[in-house]
C-alpha cells in the first residue's frame, strides 16, 4: 500500500533564534526535504532611502549606521565615499588611515560574529559563539574609546573622521593586533578539524561559482565559491593599494568554505591593521567641508567591500543640501536571492545553517 | 565523509574547553559591579548649560530627527533669551550632531546610560531637567576639556590573562553616575 504525501509548509520566523532578527522563510517540506523556500522580509523596514532625501548629507550619516548594525563604521564609509565622490571633497592622510584601521577592525568584529552564530546554527550552542564574542567586546570596547558608542558609530564625517583617536587607543589596538592570530588559532583547534562541523557543512549548500556570479554575490559568499573578487583589490577605495594582503578564495562553495573564507580574511585584516598602525601620519582628520553641504548637479556609484560583501550607495544630487535620490545596494538582500538554488534538496537542518552561511542582517535586507 | 581517525577533532576542541575552566571569569556582576565607559561616551540623553546657550538653534537645524525644540525671544540687549529648549529623548539616537555642531559648546553628551523611564511623557526633557545635576554629567564626546578630567575606561584587552583574576577598573556601587537612582 503506498503512502500519500503532499508537500508541507513550514513557516520559520519571524521570530525565530535562527532568522537572525526578523525574518521569515516560507519553506516547503517533503517530509524533511526542502523543495521550496521563499524569504519574506520588510519587517524591519523604516524607509530609510526616503527619511535620507528629507536629510542634509551630514544627518544622513547616523541612518547609515542603522543599515547593517554589525559593521556600521564600514556603512558609514560607503556612504560617505560616496558623497566625497559626488562633491569632489579632498581627506586628509591621516583620516584615511583612520578609515582604514577602523574598518578593519569592523570587519573582524562583523565576521566574528557571522562564525560564532553560524556555529550556533549549526547546533555548538553558544560555546563558540562566545569565544568569539570575547573579542569582539575588545573591539566594541575600542570603537567606545574612539566614538562614544559601541554599536552606532556615526565616526565617518564627509571630508574624514569626526574625532582623533585618544592617546590609549593605538597602545590597545596594538595589543589586539598581537594577540588576535593567537586567538584565531584557538578557533581552529576549537573548529577547523572538528568532525560534526565538517560533516554538517561540507558538501552542504553549495553555491556553484557560475550561479553565485550570475545572481551578483558578493563578498565571503562570492568568493568561497572561488572567485577571487573583493573591491578593496578590484576597485580601490581609499587607500587600500598601499597594503598587502590576500584574498582568500574557497573552491567548493559550501557552507564550510563560507566559514573559512571568513576566518582566513580575519587574519588578513589583521595583517592590514599591522601595516596600518606603523604607517599612520599625524595632522588633520576632517577637511573644511561646508556644514550644509550643496555637491553640483549629479549622481555618483560609490561601492566599497563591507564585511558582507559589495555595498553600495547610488547618490543624486539636485544641488539642495539633501540627496534628490538615496538607493542603498546591501549586500546581504542579494545575496540571499542566491538562497533558493542552495537550499533545495537538502533537510530543514541544512537549510538552516546554508542560511546562517549567508550571514545576513536584517537591518540591512529591509532597510 | 571519511575519516581517519574519527574523534581528534573533537578531543582537540574539547581540550580547549577544559583549559578554559581554568581561565578566571572576564565578566561583571551587572548592577553591583560597573565598568568605566568611554570618556567620550554618547550616553545620557543632553546637558545643557543656560549660561552659554545663546539660542541659535543650530542645535535644533543639525538635528537628524527634529528632536530638539526651541523658543525664544528677544531680550533687552538685542539678545536671544530661551523661553523653552526641551528634547524628545525618546527618539533621539544619540548621534551626537546636535553636540558638535553647539558653536558655544553649551551641550553636551551624558555621561550615564541607565535611562529607563515608565512613561514615555518623562522622556520629553525640559530646561530645568537638562541642567547639570548629580545625575546629568556632561561626558567627553567632541568637548576635549571635560575629556581629560574624566577617568581612563575600563579594556577588555588590557585584562592580564597571565596574572588573572579582574583587573578592569570598576566604579563601586555608592559612587554610581545613574538618573533615577
Ligand atoms: S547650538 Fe548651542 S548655543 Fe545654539 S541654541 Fe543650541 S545649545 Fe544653544
Ligand atoms: S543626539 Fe542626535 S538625535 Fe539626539 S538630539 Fe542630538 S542631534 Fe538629535
Amino acid at each position: 500500500m503506498a503512502i500519500k504525501t503532499e508537500p508541507f509548509i513550514l513557516n520559520i520566523g519571524p521570530q525565530h533564534p535562527s532568522t537572525h532578527g526578523v525574518f521569515r522563510l516560507r519553506a516547503t517540506l517533503d517530509g524533511e526535504v526542502v523543495v521550496d523556500v521563499e524569504p519574506v522580509i520588510g519587517y524591519l523596514h523604516r524607509g530609510i532611502e526616503k527619511l535620507a532625501e528629507g536629510r542634509t548629507y551630514t544627518q544622513n550619516i547616523p541612518f547609515t549606521d542603522r543599515l547593517d548594525y554589525l559593521a556600521s563604521i564600514t556603512n558609514n564609509l560607503a556612504y560617505v565615499l560616496a558623497v566625497e565622490k559626488l562633491a569632489e571633497v579632498k581627506v586628509p592622510e591621516r583620516a584615511e588611515y583612520l578609515r582604514v584601521i577602523t574598518a578593519e577592525m569592523m570587519r573582524i568584529a562583523s565576521h566574528l560574529m557571522a562564525v560564532g552564530f553560524f556555529l550556533n546554527d549549526l547546533g555548538a550552542m553558544m560555546t563558540p559563539v562566545l569565544y568569539m564574542w570575547r573579542e569582539r567586546e575588545k573591539l566594541l570596547d575600542l570603537f567606545e574609546m574612539v566614538c562614544g558608542q559601541r554599536l552606532t558609530y556615526n565616526y565617518m564625517r564627509i571630508g574624514g573622521v569626526s574625532h582623533d583617536i585618544p592617546e590609549e587607543f593605538l597602545p590597545a589596538l596594538k595589543r589586539f593586533v598581537a594577540e588576535m592570530p593567537g586567538f584565531i588559532d584557538e578557533y581552529d583547534q576549537l573548529l577547523a578539524g572538528n568532525e560534526i562541523l565538517l560533516v554538517r557543512s561540507k558538501g552542504v549548500g553549495v553555491l556553484p561559482e557560475e550561479l553565485a556570479i550570475n545572481s551578483a554575490a558578493s563578498g565571503p559568499v562570492l568568493r568561497a565559491s572561488g572567485v577571487k573578487w573583493d573591491i578593496r583589490r578590484a576597485d580601490p577605495y581609499s587607500i587600500y593599494d598601499r597594503f598587502d594582503f590576500d584574498i582568500p578564495v574557497g573552491s567548493a562553495g559550501d557552507c564550510y568554505d563560507r566559514y573559512w573564507v571568513r576566518v582566513q580574511e580575519m587574519r588578513q585584516s589583521v595583517r592590514i591593521l599591522e601595516q596600518a598602525i606603523p604607517q599612520l601620519p599625524e595632522g588633520e582628520v576632517c577637511a573644511e567641508v561646508p556644514r550644509l553641504l550643496r555637491p553640483p548637479v549629479g549622481e555618483v556609484y560609490g561601492h566599497i567591500e563591507a564585511p558582507k560583501g559589495e555595498l553600495g550607495f547610488y547618490l543624486v544630487s539636485d544641488n539642495s543640501i539633501a540627496p534628490y535620490r538615496f538607493r542603498i545596494r546591501p549586500p546581504t538582500l542579494i545575496n540571499l536571492t542566491a538562497l533558493k538554488d542552495m537550499v533545495i534538496g537538502w533537510k530543514v537542518a541544512d537549510l538552516i545553517i546554508t542560511f546562517g552561511s549567508i550571514d545576513v542582517c536584517l537591518g540591512e535586507i529591509d532597510r | 565523509m571519511k575519516f581517519e581517525r574519527y574523534g581528534i577533532g573533537i578531543a582537540k576542541g574539547m581540550a580547549l574547553t577544559f583549559k578554559h575552566l581554568f581561565r578566571p571569569p572576564i565578566t561583571v556582576q551587572y548592577p553591583e559591579e560597573k565598568l568605566v565607559v568611554s570618556r567620550r561616551i554618547r550616553g545620557n540623553e543632553l546637558v545643557w548649560y543656560p549660561d552659554r546657550c545663546t539660542g541659535c538653534a543650530t542645535c535644533a537645524k543639525s538635528c537628524p530627527q527634529g528632536n530638539i525644540e526651541i523658543v525664544t525671544h528677544v531680550g533687552d540687549e538685542n539678545n536671544y533669551v530661551v523661553d523653552k529648549f526641551e528634547v524628545d529623548t525618546g527618539r533621539c539616537m544619540f548621534c551626537g550632531l546636535c553636540v558638535e555642531s553647539c558653536p558655544y559648546e553649551a551641550l553636551a553628551m551624558g555621561l550615564s546610560y541607565e535611562r529607563a523611564q515608565y512613561r514615555r511623557g518623562q522622556l520629553v526633557l525640559s530646561k530645568e531637567e537638562l541642567r547639570l545635576s548629580d545625575v546629568r554629567q556632561p561626558s567627553g564626546y567632541a568637548r576635549p576639556k571635560i575629556e581629560a578630567t574624566l577617568p581612563e575606561q575600563s579594556l577588555l584587552v588590557n585584562w592580564d590573562r597571565e596574572k588573572g583574576g579582574q583587573k578592569l577598573s570598576l566604579v563601586p556601587l555608592s559612587k554610581k553616575r545613574g538618573r533615577g537612582v
